[in-house]
Formats: structure tokens, sequence, C-alpha cells
């Protein structure tokens, strides 16, 4: 499975502009909503049209500007699960997988019944989707498309709609999804964790542009954007300038710290988890902070430091905290730890 | 008590229903997936709803009138309309195709699009989606609309007398009867067939109001 995306559209308020190759794995758009990431599965799916470029599943050409193509969703074998799971309410769950399944009668029945046992949906096959739970309206909505002829799975933020407890269950099922699918699929969301958990190849985007794609781990090891960086779990960022060939000063922290790799000479931002932050004596990147304000949190304490005019994020474990506990408190900036940003 | 308003009325309202239930539909969805000119398209639709009845019975008569261009092709096939039972079923469907087109309409797009986006990335043909999900899906608010429509066509009265008349027995409805018993000082028909259209209408409303919801959330 080869899905090759190239596209540009004048939307409201920016440029969705994309271009990016999947290939047998499963591709996440990681973004902050209303960044472009839904409407890009959209045009994928043929719902929205883009206003010029192209878009290739398997050498078909879905939709090219230039050789005026533009499949209809129909013919696109895309398959497409909506955040609220679209199952059509005057059909049961029985009709709902066979009123989109392909092939001769018979072959129809064998695919409603493979599904059905698949999705674990035996039994429910004359409920209407209003006497659903959520998460086996989403079981339903996969038996449906996997019964369909897509060759592709787009998946528009799968697990918004439901509570924290269902959605790491049905993330469990997602997972063997697919890998018993065994085809490629684009995953759209805003959540860190799933899209990490789930993916293998994580494009990031923001304001319509793709800022940075590569593996997952590269990613939130080492974003090379401010975008990245934050979509990835990183509070506190201050802007940086390269001082020697070791050195950094970080403008918004006022310190300078020292590294042990390569430091870019088109520097411009500095970065650091909250939970690598560590309380120390002495190094070379330990400095003293004022505590700001002190935040209890489920199995952590939030300290807030003062670093310059900015606040500086640390989050440490509670019976530590609870020993260390002063007004003042040196942090040490473990060199490797530190994330190094041009843009 | 003549009964023959009482005939008369339900043929016209009958027919006009049946009329109105199919363009109101074909032009709810229409407009609906109209990208440009919709304001106007619906305007134009709406229109004879908020306009006064004699205006649609004044622009009725001119645009099938014997000097009009549709009257004079008519008359060749030795067809007048004025004054006869089908020019009351033309404005019963004149002044009432706006209340099942909004409604109609109304009822399409509250459907969540995302049930057809659905469909279509599923494969499934625009004439399958628009008969096995649309309508079925929006059969409460094609019925409401067909309920509208059929007690406005009921009651129809200003276009009716300008177009099609007051002939007892041919195009005398119910609310034309009431019309002339009030003027012929007959203040006990009046308040028969003012009863009759009350009932009819009062039964077609508690009738639409107990269709119940079965599985649609």
């Amino acid at each position: 499975m080869v899905l090759e995306v190239s596209i540009k559209k004048n939307l409201r308020d920016f440029v969705l502009n994309v271009t990016f190759q999947v290939q047998d794995e499963v591709f996440a758009l990681l973004g902050a909503s209303g960044c472009g990431k839904s409407m890009t599965l959209k045009t994928i799916a043929g719902i929205e049209t883009p206003d010029e470029g192209k878009i290739i599943l398997n050498g078909r050409i879905l939709f090219d500007s230039d050789k005026k193509i533009n499949l209809p969703p129909q013919a696109r074998r895309v398959g497409y699960l909506f955040q609220n799971y679209a199952l059509f309410p005057n059909m049961t769950v029985a009709e709902n997988i066979l009123f989109a399944a392909v092939g001769s009668q018979s072959e129809k029945i064998q695919k409603l019944r493979e599904n059905l046992a698949r999705f674990e949906l035996n039994g429910l096959e004359n409920s209407y989707p209003g006497e659903l739970s959520g998460g086996q309206q989403q079981r339903v909505a996969f038996a449906r498309i996997l019964s369909s002829h897509a060759e592709i799975l787009l998946l528009d933020e799968p697990f918004s709609a439901l509570d924290n407890f269902l959605k790491w269950r049905l993330e469990l099922e997602l997972e063997e999804i697919f890998q018993s699918y065994g085809g490629a699929a684009i995953l759209v969301s805003h959540d860190r964790g799933e899209v990490f958990r789930l993916s293998d190849k994580i494009a990031v985007m923001s304001q319509g542009k793709i800022s940075e794609a590569n593996t997952k781990q590269e990613i939130f090891k080492n974003p090379k954007t401010v975008a990245a960086a934050t979509l990835t779990g990183c509070k506190n960022i201050s802007a940086a300038k390269k001082i020697d060939a070791n050195k950094i000063f970080a403008t918004d922290w006022n310190i300078t710290l020292t590294l042990n790799k390569k430091i870019p000479d088109d520097l411009k931002f500095v970065g650091i988890h909250s939970n690598f932050l560590e309380n120390a004596t002495a190094g070379e990147n330990v400095f003293p902070f004022e505590v700001a304000k002190e935040i209890e949190d489920t199995f952590f304490y939030i300290v807030m430091l003062r670093a310059g005019k900015n606040l500086i994020r640390w989050e440490v474990q509670k019976n530590l905290w609870q020993k260390i506990k002063a007004a003042e408190i040196s942090i040490n900036f473990p060199a490797e730890k530190i994330i190094l940003m041009n843009g | 008590m003549e009964i023959a308003p009482l005939i008369v009325t339900l043929k016209t309202a009958l027919s006009a229903t049946f009329i109105t239930f199919f363009a109101g539909i074909f032009l709810a969805y229409k407009v609906a997936n109209l990208k440009r000119f919709k304001g106007i398209a619906d305007a134009l639709i709406t229109l004879p709803m908020v306009l006064p009845p004699t205006v649609v019975g004044f622009f009725l008569i001119l645009f099938f009138g014997k000097r009009s261009f549709i009257g004079k092709f008519l008359l060749q096939f030795d067809i007048s309309l004025v004054f006869t039972w089908q020019a009351a079923v033309i404005s019963a469907v004149v002044v009432s195709l706006p209340l099942m087109y909004r409604t109609t309409r109304g009822a399409f797009e509250q459907l969540d699009k995302n049930i057809i986006y659905a469909a279509q990335t599923l494969g499934v043909s625009e004439w399958k989606i628009f008969w096995k999900i649309i309508l079925p899906n929006t059969r409460f608010g094609i019925l409401a609309g067909t309920v509208l429509a059929f007690t406005r066509a009921l009651g129809e009265f200003g276009a009716t007398i300008m177009f099609a008349g007051n002939i007892p027995g041919v195009t005398q409805t119910m609310s034309t009867a009431i019309y002339s018993a009030v003027q012929a000082n007959d203040y006990d028909l009046a308040f028969q067939w003012a009863m009759a259209l009350i009932i009819f209408s009062l039964v077609f409303i508690v009738l639409l109001n107990s269709s119940k919801y079965p599985h649609i959330k």
C-alpha cells in the first residue's frame, strides 16, 4: 500500500499545504484542533476538494488538479472512521454492515458473519445504533469499513468521543485491528499518548503545514521545532542563542547551558520536559531558582520555578518534594535531555 | 347543508398535497445541496408564504390567463385554467409548497453530514443514499411538512378565490363557502364550515404530534 499526498487548499485562517507519503504503516497526523489535520483526511476521502495537488493511492490517481481528475468518494476505496462513527441510524447492525459490503450476496453474508465474529458483535445483529454503547458503535463502524472495499483506513480522532476507561480498552482493540488488517492507516489526533502508542510514524502539523515528520521515537526524543516539542508534551521552552561549540544561552530563562552534543548554528529555541529536571547540589547545569508556586497533582507535584520573567515547570515525586521543599531550590538540566530546536 | 364544498376541498387539498409532496422534497434536496445562489433560490420558493394571497392569485391569473404565453398555448387545446377546479389545485400547490419545502429542507440539513459522507466513502451510490439513508432518516420532517402543507391547502382562500373563483359545486371550497355564507348573512352555515375546517386541521396536527420516533436518537 502506498499513498502519496501533496495538496494545497485555502482555508479561512490559513493555507493547508501538506506533502507526505504513507507505506504499510500507521501514520499519525498530530496537531492542535483546527490545524488542518481533519481537512487533510477529508481531501483524501474525497469529501473535500483541494485547490491543487495530487493524491495517489496504490498507483490510482484519486485527485490531480493538473489532469483534472477528481474521483468521487465512492470510487476512492478509502475507509473513513468518523469521530461520531456515523452509523446509519435507520438500519440495524447487520444492515449497516451489509449495506457497505461488496461482492455477491453470499460473499456479503460471509463478510457479515466474519466481521460480526471478529468484532464480537454476535447477538447485536438486530440492534439499532441508538441502542449501542460508544464502544460497540465504534466496532460496528470498523466492521462496516472492513466489509467494504477500503484499501486504507483513515481514523479521525477515533477516541475523542469516549471516556478515559473505554478509550483505553478500544485502543487495545485498535492495535489488533491494525495488525490483523495488515493495511495502512492514517490516524489524526491531538493526543500525543494515543499517537505514540498506536503509530509508527508521526507528522506534526500546525497552521496547515507539516512542521516535522519522522519516526515516533525520533519526534518524541528530538523534536526539531517548537510545534513538535509542544505537541509531544514539552512544557518548558525558551528562546536560545549559541555561544560557542558547547554552550548556549537560554534567553527567557537567563541561564547558560552546557551541552555534550553538536549545537546547530541556526539554534533558535531550547526546551526540556518538566519531568527530566532534577534536584542537585552542584554541576555544570545546576542553577538556583525561586519557587513561585506548587500545585499538587494526582501522583506528583508541579513546582513552578521563577526564571527571569518566565516560569519553568518541574514535575517531582510527591515524597521527594515533601523532603526537599524550600523557598529556593537548585535544579539540574541534564545535558542529554535538553532539546534543541531551530524553528 | 350542501356537501359539495367538502368534496371540492378534499379533492383539491389531496391533489395539491400529492404534487407538493414530491416537488417539495425535490426542491428541498436540490436547494440544500446548492453551493451558490442558495439564498436566492430559497427566497423565491418561500415568497408565496409571506406574500398576501391576493398577490399570488394575481400573478397566477397573469401567468395562466388567456393573454399569457401559457394561457395561449393551452387555448390551442381548448383548455382554459382560470375558474376551474385545476386552478384551485394550482393555487393550493403554490401556497403550500413553501411549507413542505422548508420543513423538509430543515430535516435534510439537520441530518448528520457524516452519515452521508460515511455512505459515500463506503461506495454507496448517491441514488441509494437518497432513498435508503436520507429519506428514511428524515421521514418525520417530511411527514411534518406534508401535514403542514395539507392543512394549509385545506384552508387556502385568497389565491383560490382570485384564480379559481367561488363557483358552487366546482371551485367553491370550505373556506370560500364561509366567505359566501357570511356575505349572504348565513352565519349558521359559515359556522358549520368553520368548525369543519378547525376539526380537520386539528385532527391532522394531533396525528402528526402523536407519531413516535422509535429507534432514532
